[in-house]
């Protein structure tokens, strides 16, 4: 894909997160919708593309009252919203569509209008997985963590420090969940949820949406807010199982989408400002760190754990505070895309200063699937 | 009376071998007959070469602790926690999910790399379970 070819135009979370009772799961995504087409001063007519996960396309578009020429029901996990990003890129460049709308949403916390998750017992991950008592995300996430950790020499302390520098983001944060200060020791005392991880390095569980908008590049200019174009993605999918991954010590799908990405933006490590790395759980950030080739594996806990990737250092990293202190709905990528947009436009709330190139990468399922989003304020 | 609530597998005519396996006391793979490689879980064909020329052989149960996590909360139906949830590299190579008994749930017993053996579960007439424990001698 061509670079720069196509904008976000819209950009809106639901108006409230965290607990929202009052509402479904569809109606957070008409709310987180009808903010992104007001962001973009559109008319729903207007859109003409709809990408949605969970939800089926014609759900959201029934329920919203579009009608589109182009649908993209993607549905890989969290980072689905990274893929309808690419996806959406590419018809509108080819003039299948010209202003996509892509929503999420989800109940993960009230519940209300949430269908179940559903393994079946005759599947692969139902028949062997499922029997040894892998229960929810929890349970499987961190499965690879211990590997990881005597492979790279990367020390507990190490990976609590994940925690700790994103309550600091979240702490300049009105919108996040969680603001107060959180030390190593607060991290490790934390009640246990699945060894190595104990609560303070598991995400959150909320209910929230967001939606963007694009165009075309060429039309982004008429429209009220500045926009932020897409600059290179990439994408991929490795196992439903966490269990068959090809290694514990690297994710395959952040090493193939993180790169493609790169290459696709023509630009080089150095040239971030900004970075979103889906943390579902505290591991994911050192994952992306090096499978993104930022640096090698075995010193993603000390960059971290020396803070450069707190307020005040060299690469900024989940600066709305994370799926561990911002919000964690279920399918987090689409706040991942809406932290960059934001500091793309120069709104953060932790507003990274001169911010010109900011890379979003997220995850689906446990290491299922990758996208990775790159985006800039410059044409 | 705990157990009766564990998720229980529904074989499909792909994995039929392997849960017959398993009741037979026998850890079944498959191996390619073009490129020779091994593989899990169970397809009729090579995931490598894309062969249907595979046979399906019986492996050692030898196996090393690849990873685990020790669970918590919330626990799964039929089990009680702490329990580990732990990932095995066969000697053939391939890897496979488990549970590991005879052996304390802990990080100090449970050891990366430590030496394991299959044992089998049975869960009912049908099904039984690959589990693995500490290998002897």
């Amino acid at each position: 894909m061509r670079r720069n070819q196509v904008a976000v135009v819209g950009a809106a979370e639901t108006t409230k997160l965290g607990v929202i009772p009052d509402m479904s799961q569809i109606q957070l995504h008409a709310d987180a919708a009808l903010n992104a087409i007001a962001d973009a001063g559109l008319k729903l007519s207007d859109i003409d593309g709809i990408a949605t996960a969970v939800e089926t396309p014609q759900q959201i578009a029934h329920y919203l009252g579009i009608k589109p020429t182009w649908a993209d029901g993607t549905s890989v996990g969290g980072c689905s919203f990274m893929l309808h990003v690419r996806h959406a890129a590419a018809a509108i460049e080819a003039g299948l569509c010209k202003t996509v709308l892509i929503t999420h949403a989800e109940s993960g916390k009230s519940m209300i209008g949430k269908q179940p998750r559903y393994t079946p017992p005759s599947s692969l991950n139902g028949q062997f997985e499922a029997p040894f008592g892998v229960y929810g995300p929890p349970s499987m996430f961190p499965i690879p963590v211990l590997r990881y950790m005597k492979t790279h020499g990367i020390t507990h302390e190490q990976i609590a420090m994940v925690a700790v520098v994103q309550r600091e983001w979240a702490a300049k944060n009105p919108r996040a969940t969680m603001k107060d200060p959180i030390t190593v020791a607060d991290v490790l005392n934390s009640r246990m949820i699945a060894y190595p991880f104990r609560l303070l390095q598991c995400c959150l569980v909320t209910d929230g949406g967001g939606a963007l908008i694009l165009t075309s590049a060429d039309r982004a200019k008429d429209f009220p807010q500045k926009p932020v174009y897409i600059l290179g993605t990439g994408e991929s999918v490795e196992t439903p199982m966490v269990s068959q991954m090809e290694t514990f010590n690297s994710s395959r799908a952040f090493r193939t989408a993180g790169p493609l990405a790169f290459k696709e933006a023509g630009i080089t490590h150095k040239d971030v400002d900004h970075l979103m790395i889906y943390d579902a759980f505290a591991h994911l950030p050192l994952f992306g760190l090096g499978d993104l080739g930022f640096m090698p594996h075995e010193e993603t806990g000390k960059f971290i754990a020396d803070g450069n990737t707190r307020p005040g250092g060299k690469l900024p990293l989940n600066t709305n505070g994370g799926g561990l202190s911002y919000m964690h709905s279920g399918m987090y990528g689409m706040y991942a895309l809406q932290e960059s947009v934001r500091q793309m436009r120069g709104i953060a709330p932790a507003q990274v200063p001169g911010a010109k190139i900011s890379v979003c990468h997220g995850v689906g399922g446990m290491f299922a699937a990758s996208g990775t989003i790159i985006f800039t304020n410059e044409r | 009376m705990a157990e009766a609530a564990r998720a229980r597998p529904v074989p499909t005519p792909e994995t039929q071998h392997f849960w017959e396996g398993t009741r037979a006391g026998e850890l079944r793979l498959q191996r390619c007959d073009a490129c020779e490689h091994v593989y899990f879980p169970p397809r009729p064909f090579c995931p490598s070469c894309a062969s249907r020329k595979v046979s399906v052989f019986p492996a050692t149960g030898k196996a090393t602790l690849y990873s685990y996590v020790i669970n918590h909360r919330p626990p799964a139906p039929g089990f009680t926690p702490p329990y580990a949830i732990a990932v095995v590299e066969l000697e053939e190579g391939p890897r496979m999910m488990t549970n590991i008994i005879d052996c304390p749930q802990t990080p100090e017993a449970l050891d990366l790399d430590m030496r394991l053996e299959v044992a089998f579960q049975k869960l009912d007439e049908e099904i039984t379970l690959p589990l693995f424990r500490p290998a002897k001698g």
